[in-house]
C-alpha cells in the first residue's frame, strides 16, 4: 500500500505548506500588503519552540502555542512601528522593505543562535510510524494533518462567520466607509497582521522537524509560500488550502514516481494552473 | 541627518583604509594569508570551524615563522563563487597576500584557481572535496580530503561485509556525483548491485518520497551523501519511516555524520557506518590534545573541517620554515610538495605529483560514548591517494 503512504505524506506536506503560507494569504490577500518577510516570522516561531523544547525542557505541545504568541507579539510590535507606515505605499516599496527585513532577520538569528541547523527533540510518542491498512503512517505527520485540519476549519469560520471577520473584510474593501461605520480600521489591521504572523510562527514550529530550521529558513522557503498563495489565489482561505494540498501531493508523488523530474513537478503544476487560471484557483477576476 | 552620518562613515572608512595601507609598508617582514571561507550562509559552520582552527594553531605556535610575522586576513565569501573570485583578486592585488586559503565549497575553490595560476600565489584548499580541484592550477594544494577517497573505501567495505543490494541517495551536485561515481565503481566491481539511484535536489525540503522509494526496493543498505547540515534531517526522517528497524543500514562518506552536528541528530544516528578521514574520537594523543584545546577555546568539538584548516595552516608554517622565510609562490609550492606530518587525524602527506592529500581513511560506527554520540573508528585503510586521479 505504498500509494496510501505517498498520499498521506503528500497531504501532510501540503498541510504544512498551508499553515506556513496561510498567514501570508491573510496579509497579502486580505490586507493587500506584500509581506515577503513572512518566513522570518515562521522562523521566529520555530526558534522559540526549539529553545523552549531543547533548552528549557518544555513539552512540545506546550511550546507550540508559545511559538504562535511570540511571533504574533513580534508581528504586532513591528506592525505598530514599521508596517503600518507602508499600507498606503506602492507594492514595490512594500517588497523592498520586507525583503530588507528578511535579510536583517537572517543576520540577527545567525548571530544569536548560530548558523548550524537546529533539531527539535520530539517526545518518543510522536516518533516512528504506525501501520494502517498496510501503509505506513508517520505519527508526527498524522499530528500535523489533525492540527492543520482543525486550524483550517477555525480560520474559515472566523473569516466567514464572525463579527471580526466581516469587520476585516469591510476594512479591506473600503477603509474610509468602514471607519465611517465605526470600525477601528487600524486596530483591525494590527490584529489581523499579528494573527497572520502568529500563524507563520506556529507553522515554523510545526515544520522544524520535517523541513529543518536554520537562519536561512525565510529565504529558502519564500518561494514555496509564494507558490501556494499565487496558485491558490489570495482572496480566501479555501484557495490556498486546496493549492497546498495539490502542490504537496504533487510534489511528493512526483518525487516518488518520477525521481528524475522530481523537483520540477511543483513548478509544472504551478505553471499549468496559472495558464488556466491566471488569478489562481479561487482568485477574484476583477482587479481591485 | 542621514546624509551627514553617511559622510561621516565614509570619512571613517577612508581613514581606516589609510591606516591599513601604512602597515603594507613593512610587507617584507610579514607573510600574509588571505583566508576566504563562508562565515555566513548555509555553509557557515565550515568557515567558522576553519577560522577557529587557524586561530587555535596560531595561538599554540605563535605568529612568527622563520623571522616573518604571519598575518591572516579573513574574508567571508558566503559560499558564493563570484564573491570568492572578487575577494581573491582583492587580496592578491591590493593586500599583496602570499597565500590564499580556505574555500568552503568546490565552485569557490575553482573560481579562485585561475587567479592562483596567474599571480603564482599558492591556493591552500582546506575544505572543498571534489577530485578535480587540484588539477585546475599548479598552485593548488589541498589539506582536506576528496570524496572519492572515502567513497571508494566504503564501497570496498560494503562488498566485504555482505552488503549486496544498495540504494544510493546523493545530493545532485558535483561532490554528490563524485561520491556516487566512486562508490558505484568499487561496489559493483566487487559484485554488489545498485538497485536504485536517487539523486536529491540540493535545495530539498523533505526527504519523504525519496526515502519511501528506497524503502520499497528493500535494499541491504543505503549509500547516502548529503551536505553536512541536511544529514540530521535525513537521519530523523529515516528513523521516522521505520527504516532503522527494517534492517537497512546507512553507509556513506562521513560528511553526513559531521562531528559538528552528530549530537543534535539524536539516537537515530546510532549504528551508521561511514568512511571518513577524521573523527573527534580518533584515539591518538595528538588528537586528544587537539580536541581538548579546541573545546576549551570554542566550547564545542572540532569536526573534519576544523582539522582541514588546522593542517592547512600547519602546511603553510612548515613550508615557510623550509624555505627559510622565502614566501614567493614557486618556493612555497616546491616546499609543500611531498611534505609529511602527524595530524590530529593521523599521518598525512602531500602527494608531490598531484599536490593532493594522502591520508588514512577510517571506517567508523556511530556509538554513544559518555552520553554523547561519536564516530568510533574500528578499521582503516592506510595512505589513500585520491582515486579520482590515480584512475587516469
Amino acid at each position: 500500500m505504498t500509494l496510501l503512504t505517498i498520499l498521506f505524506d503528500g497531504v501532510a506536506y501540503g498541510m504544512l505548506l498551508f499553515v506556513l503560507a496561510c498567514g501570508l494569504a491573510v496579509t497579502l490577500g486580505l490586507m493587500n500588503f506584500v509581506n515577503l518577510a513572512h518566513g522570518a516570522f515562521a522562523m521566529a516561531g520555530g526558534y522559540v519552540c526549539a529553545v523552549l523544547v531543547n533548552r528549557a525542557g518544555w513539552p512540545f505541545f506546550a511550546a507550540l502555542p508559545l511559538a504562535f504568541l511570540a511571533s504574533a507579539a513580534i508581528g504586532a510590535v513591528l506592525e505598530r512601528l514599521l508596517y503600518r507606515h507602508l499600507y498606503t505605499r506602492s507594492h514595490l516599496d512594500q517588497v523592498l522593505f520586507s525583503v530588507g527585513l528578511v535579510f536583517m532577520s537572517v543576520a540577527a538569528v545567525d548571530y544569536i543562535m548560530g548558523s548550524s541547523r537546529v533539531f527539535m527533540q520530539l517526545p518518543e510518542a510522536l516518533q516512528g510510524q504506525i501501520d494502517l491498512f498496510g501503509g505506513g503512517i508517520g505519527r508526527y505527520r498524522l499530528i500535523i494533518i489533525v492540527i492543520c485540519g482543525l486550524l483550517t476549519i477555525g480560520l474559515q469560520l472566523t473569516l466567514a462567520k464572525t463579527r471580526f471577520g466581516s469587520r476585516l473584510r469591510a476594512a479591506v474593501d473600503d477603509p474610509r466607509v468602514a471607519s465611517g461605520l465605526g470600525i477601528n480600521v487600524p486596530q483591525v489591521f494590527a490584529l489581523t497582521f499579528a494573527f497572520g504572523c502568529g500563524l507563520a510562527g506556529f507553522g515554523g514550529a510545526l515544520s522544524a522537524e520535517i523541513l529543518g530550521l536554520d537562519p536561512y529558513f525565510p529565504l529558502k522557503f519564500m518561494i514555496y509560500f509564494l507558490i501556494v498563495v499565487t496558485v491558490g489565489g489570495s482572496s480566501s482561505i479555501t484557495g490556498p488550502f486546496l493549492a497546498s494540498l495539490l502542490l504537496g501531493i504533487g510534489d511528493v508523488a512526483g518525487k516518488y514516481y518520477l525521481p528524475k523530474l522530481g523537483p520540477f513537478v511543483i513548478y509544472t503544476i504551478m505553471i499549468v494552473i496559472l495558464i488556466w487560471r491566471p488569478n489562481g484557483l479561487f482568485g477574484r477576476t476583477a482587479a481591485r | 541627518m542621514l546624509i551627514g552620518r553617511r559622510t561621516l562613515l565614509h570619512a571613517a572608512c577612508i581613514a581606516f583604509a589609510g591606516a591599513t595601507t601604512s602597515t603594507v609598508a613593512h610587507a617584507e617582514d610579514t607573510v600574509k594569508i588571505g583566508l576566504i571561507v563562508p562565515m555566513t550562509s548555509g555553509q557557515a559552520s565550515t568557515g567558522k570551524q576553519i577560522d577557529n582552527a587557524v586561530k587555535l594553531y596560531m595561538k599554540q605556535n605563535g605568529s612568527t615563522v622563520a623571522g616573518k610575522k604571519i598575518e591572516v586576513i579573513l574574508k567571508d565569501d558566503a559560499a558564493v563563487p563570484d564573491n570568492t573570485k572578487r575577494l581573491a583578486q582583492e587580496l592578491i592585488v591590493n593586500d599583496k597576500v602570499n597565500v590564499i586559503a580556505g574555500f568552503g565549497i568546490t565552485p569557490a575553490a575553482l573560481a579562485a584557481a585561475p587567479l592562483a595560476t596567474q599571480a603564482k600565489v599558492p591556493e591552500v584548499v582546506m575544505a572543498a572535496g571534489t577530485s578535480i580541484i587540484t588539477e585546475r592550477s599548479p598552485y593548488i594544494v589541498r589539506t582536506s580530503f576528496t570524496l572519492p577517497q572515502s567513497s571508494t573505501v566504503i564501497g570496498d567495505w560494503a562488498v566485504k561485509n555482505g552488503i549486496k543490494k544498495v540504494v544510493t541517495l546523493t545530493s545532485d551536485y558535483a561532490p554528490g556525483n563524485d561520491a556516487l561515481a566512486a562508490f558505484k565503481e568499487r561496489f559493483t566491481a566487487g559484485g554488489g548491485q545498485i538497485v536504485e539511484e536517487v539523486k536529491v535536489p540540493l535545495a530539498n525540503p523533505d526527504f519523504a518520497p525519496f526515502l519511501q522509494r528506497a524503502k520499497d526496493s528493500k535494499p541491504d543498505a543505503m549509500f547516502v551523501f548529503v551536505p553536512a547540515g541536511q544529514g540530521g534531517n535525513f537521519m530523523k526522517q529515516f528513523a521516522e519511516r521505520g527504516l532503522d528497524k527494517s534492517g537497512i543500514k546507512v553507509i556513506g562518506p562521513g560528511d553526513v555524520m559531521d562531528d559538528d552536528l552528530l549530537n543534535s541528530m539524536g539516537d537515530a544516528a546510532i549504528g551508521v557506518v561511514t568512511a571518513h578521514i577524521y573523527s573527534a574520537a580518533h584515539p591518538s594523543e595528538k588528537n586528544k590534545a587537539f580536541v581538548a584545546a579546541y573545546k576549551k577555546e570554542f566550547g564545542q568539538r572540532p569536526g573534519f573541517m576544523a582539522v582541514g584548516g588546522y593542517d592547512g595552516i600547519h602546511l603553510i608554517y612548515e613550508a615557510l620554515k623550509k624555505t627559510g622565510g622565502k614566501a614567493d609562490g614557486d618556493s612555497l609550492i616546491a616546499a609543500m610538495k611531498g611534505m609529511a606530518w602527524e595530524s590530529p587525524r593521523g599521518p598525512i602527506s602531500i602527494d608531490p605529483d598531484t599536490r593532493d592529500i594522502v591520508q588514512n581513511v577510517y571506517i567508523r560506527k556511530v556509538e554513544k560514548v559518555d552520553g554523547e554520540l561519536y564516530n568510533v573508528e574500528f578499521d582503516k585503510v592506510d595512505a589513500v591517494k585520491d582515486p579520482g586521479k590515480t584512475k587516469k
